[in-house]
């Protein structure tokens, strides 16, 4: 492909206050694919999707959103180049309804779902709409989570553990979820402990070590590669 | 004790409590969103009342339409104030942010005083205000029933703009995670700021309100604000409902003080706080911190 | 060893100063100056080593001055017995406080002393010892030990010192003692204090206690100094001030609230002299302090010698 990537991340540092977590974190997201980020706990999976948020706010290197540099804007101006995000744990704010919640993050690019499209997809959190968030299951919670993000006309998701805490036949029904998002074109970086679940609908798994990149493999080689992925994640 | 004068007593009460209400329902959102706690809250009270006394001597504005241009003039200066000052205190412990604001209390009521004395200026209600109304079981002033309604209003309007709307629940998500809500692409540092605002126009509003019970004075608020900072600490700070409930129901206490055993009226409201802290520490609509 | 050997050179300048101060200043300057480190020391007891702000310090303040001035006045208790009423007065105020206040944290822990002082003020607006808006005049300065004539300036002057200087070296012990160092962990991390097993809630209804007699110390000193108690010293304001010399002087340092107390007061007596509002300069040196150094003069010293040391 030659098109310019969707997501170029280049030499990207970040910090938690004095630690530092990133080291140079480099790889690029092209349109309409699906990148697992794998790699240990505590490799900096999830910190390499709080620094492309700007949720981290001290990070060096570069960002490109769309061609756009991110890396000095702060995060409510970084959602607005068409980043839709879904947090670890959902991130479902409890003082809010199910419905507040979904109606919560502004648009950012035209031609988001609607409300009605939604609730055609995740039919249960119109049933739920005026429940608190927080007293959706954890499954719906997830849904609710990701919906959310559908709204707002991002085609850029970065998703943080979806399948974390989830029974396993939820977990297999939130993976069809995303690999139709991907056949409707979306663009997906996943972070994901669960590398059978990653596996079900990833192009290209970037491996991720003490803060960078060790390794890139696409899902068509992952059979003749699976040992060393398997010592990747040290399972 | 004569019903008369009971009635008369809770009057005063309902009407007090209307402005510990007003008072503390700024504090709660102030402090949730910013997680300061506004000292300067009593002080902008007092300048919201001084700010209708000098529309009227000067532009010779009469009440009515103060009770619109101050909570906008008192509004904007408090965005100012956030932007000059607060603003950069955001993610330090919010000590230093009640301290700023005391700072801010001594030189807003230091300048007044040093032009105005500790004497107060009378400041005269409308004429249609004027008198006393029969609600069929008391008699009560007509101004006084007029606070009551205006502050009801101004309460529900607030509860109903936060709880309701989706400004309200920009605020709060920004108040349960300002962080998260930011990376939606909602602008959090200036909601921040208008939170001020909003929060010191509602003192403000107060303060007009207040003008023509109490002369308009320059300690006006800072002995108020005390008592505020009791009905806050009895209420629970998280909860809207709870500081607009906790303010009315001391207002009555304390006009029922006032009839019952007068030495304590103003002290009953520190007592109470005393005997909650004893019972639960939290608050009675706070959640456990 | 060097630091240490600067240290005790620091310390005998200062006593030095001290005992020459009043032959170049006027005596009750120095001795406000004096009675004010003092209060805010104990006030920074709490704040710079138990990490508590309390917004309610002049409720020991003026509840030690006035047991001492009524003691001493309408009882003719000697000096030193009016100086234990007093302590022992803010003292039991300390432990209804601190009982109540030591339940919440934080921001609300200043809310709570706030509203417990200023209802000590209301109640000593009302009952009639204190003489309401008067308060108790004409304090007599007695004799201490029996023998030493008070009303004399230096003879006030230096036994005012020598009980200054026995308050500081207590809060010196204190902060130095293993006492402190357990109020400088839960100040640091609670959780984990807690987690150590030690009773974090009577450490700092200790530390409250103290901190409330030593500014009890203060407050009685004071009412003999200028043989008046009264309302002033228990307002929301003076306990404003006491935080603002803490904060100027740098709040955790042992010299700081010193530094702190004596530019109040040397601010406040220009003040005073110049006509200016005195509140609002106040209030701008508070803004000033909580935008632009929060470490305070002391504070700011220590990091400047350590970033040089570093460096």
């Amino acid at each position: 492909m030659s098109t310019e990537p969707v997501l170029q991340i280049r030499d990207l540092e970040a910090w938690y206050g004095e630690s530092h977590v990133l080291h140079g974190m480099e790889f690029d997201v092209r349109a309409g694919e699906v990148v697992a980020l794998i790699g240990r706990n505590g490799a900096g999976k999830t910190t390499t999707l709080r620094a492309i948020t700007g949720i981290v706010k001290k990070r060096a290197g570069s960002v490109k959103i769309d061609g756009t540099e991110a890396i000095k804007l702060r995060s409510d101006k970084i959602a607005k180049l068409g980043l839709g995000y879904v947090p670890e744990e959902r991130g479902i704010f409890a003082t809010l309804s199910v419905r507040e919640n979904l109606l919560l993050p502004p648009a950012v690019k035209p031609n988001g779902m609607t409300e009605a499209q939604i609730y055609e997809l995740f039919p249960r959190l119109q049933e739920r709409a005026r429940s608190q968030g927080t007293k959706l299951s954890g499954g719906e919670q997830q849904m609710l989570a990701i919906a959310r993000v559908l709204r707002t006309g991002a085609r850029l998701l970065l998703l943080d553990e979806p399948s974390e805490g989830l029974a396993p036949v939820i977990v297999q029904h939130i993976g069809r979820i995303i690999c139709s998002l991907r056949d409707q074109g979306f663009t997906i970086v996943l972070v994901e402990q669960n590398f059978r679940f990653a596996a079900t609908c990833a192009d290209r798994f970037v491996v991720v070590e003490h803060g960078k990149v060790v390794d890139q493999v696409a899902s068509a080689d992952m059979d003749a590669k699976s040992g060393e992925l398997a010592a990747y994640l040290g399972v | 004790m004569s019903y008369q004068a009971l009635m008369a007593q809770l009057a005063i009460g309902v009407s007090n409590g209307a402005f510990y209400a007003m008072l503390s329902l700024g504090l709660a959102v102030i402090f949730g969103m910013l997680n300061v706690v506004n000292f300067a809250h009593g002080a902008v009270f007092m300048l919201g009342a001084f700010v209708a006394l000098f529309l009227k001597l000067q532009l010779g504005l009469g009440y009515y339409a103060s009770l619109i241009l101050v909570p906008i003039i008192v509004g904007a200066f408090g965005v100012l104030a956030d932007l000059a000052l607060l603003k950069r205190l955001r993610g330090l412990d919010p000590l230093y942010g009640l301290l700023l604001t005391f700072g801010m209390t001594l030189v807003l009521e230091g300048i007044f005083r040093y032009f105005y004395g500790s004497a107060g200026v009378p400041y005269s209600a409308p004429e249609g205000l004027v008198g006393a109304v029969d609600l069929g079981f008391m008699i009560m002033p007509l101004y006084r029933f007029w606070v009551i309604v205006a502050s009801a209003v101004v309460c529900f309007g607030t509860w109903y703009a936060i709880e309701r709307t989706r400004l309200g629940a920009y605020l709060r998500a920004a108040t349960e995670n300002a962080t998260l809500t930011q990376s939606f692409g909602i602008n959090v540092p200036v909601l921040l700021t208008l939170t001020y605002g909003l929060g010191v126009a509602l003192a403000g509003f107060a303060g007009v309100l207040a003008a023509p019970i109490y002369s308009v004075n320059p300690l006006m608020g800072s002995n108020l604000i005390i008592v505020v900072f009791a009905v806050v600490v009895i209420g629970g700070m998280g909860s809207i409902l709870g500081a607009i409930v906790s303010g009315f129901a001391l207002g009555i206490l304390e006009g029922f003080t006032k009839v019952f055993y007068p030495e304590a009226s103003n002290i009953v409201v520190f007592v109470v706080m005393a005997i909650v802290l004893l019972v639960k520490p939290a608050g009675l609509f706070g959640r456990a911190t | 060893m060097t630091s240490k050997r600067s240290e005790l050179l620091l310390v005998i300048a200062g006593l030095v100063l001290l005992l020459v101060l009043p032959h170049i200043l006027y005596p009750v300057f120095v001795m406000k100056a004096l009675i004010a480190g003092l209060f805010a020391c104990a006030f920074n007891l709490m704040l710079g080593y138990g990490g508590l702000l309390s917004f309610g310090h002049a409720a020991f303040f003026g509840t030690a001055a006035y047991a001492m001035a009524h003691s001493t006045k309408l009882w003719g208790w000697p000096f030193e017995a009016g100086l234990l009423l007093g302590v022992a007065a803010a003292a039991a105020v300390g432990v209804v406080m601190g009982v109540l206040a030591i339940r919440r944290q934080g921001i609300y822990f200043a809310m709570i002393t706030l509203a417990l002082s200023q209802m000590l003020y209301f109640l000593y607006l009302q009952t009639p010892f204190t003489h309401g808006e008067d308060g108790i005049q004409s304090v007599p300065r007695g004799k201490a030990l029996g023998f030493i004539d008070l009303s004399n300036g230096l003879n006030m002057y230096y036994t005012l010192l020598v009980v200054v200087l026995a308050g500081f070296w207590l809060i010196w012990r204190t902060v130095h003692s293993p006492f402190g160092q357990v109020l400088k962990a839960i100040r640091d991390n609670e959780p984990r204090a807690t987690s150590l097993g030690y009773n974090v809630d009577r450490y700092k209804l200790l530390a409250f206690i103290l901190s409330a007699a030593l500014a009890g110390l203060a407050g009685a000193l004071n009412a003999t100094v200028f043989q008046l108690a009264s309302l002033n010293d228990v307002t929301w304001q003076h306990s404003g001030e006491v935080i603002l010399m803490t904060l100027l002087g740098g709040v955790g340092t042992i010299l700081g609230p010193v530094i702190g107390g004596a530019l109040v007061v040397t601010l406040q007596n220009y003040l005073a002299a110049s006509g200016l509002p005195v509140d609002v300069v106040i209030g701008l040196f508070f803004i000033a302090c909580v935008l632009l150094f929060r470490r305070g003069l002391v504070g700011e010293v220590i990091a400047w010698n350590e970033r040089r040391k570093g460096s």
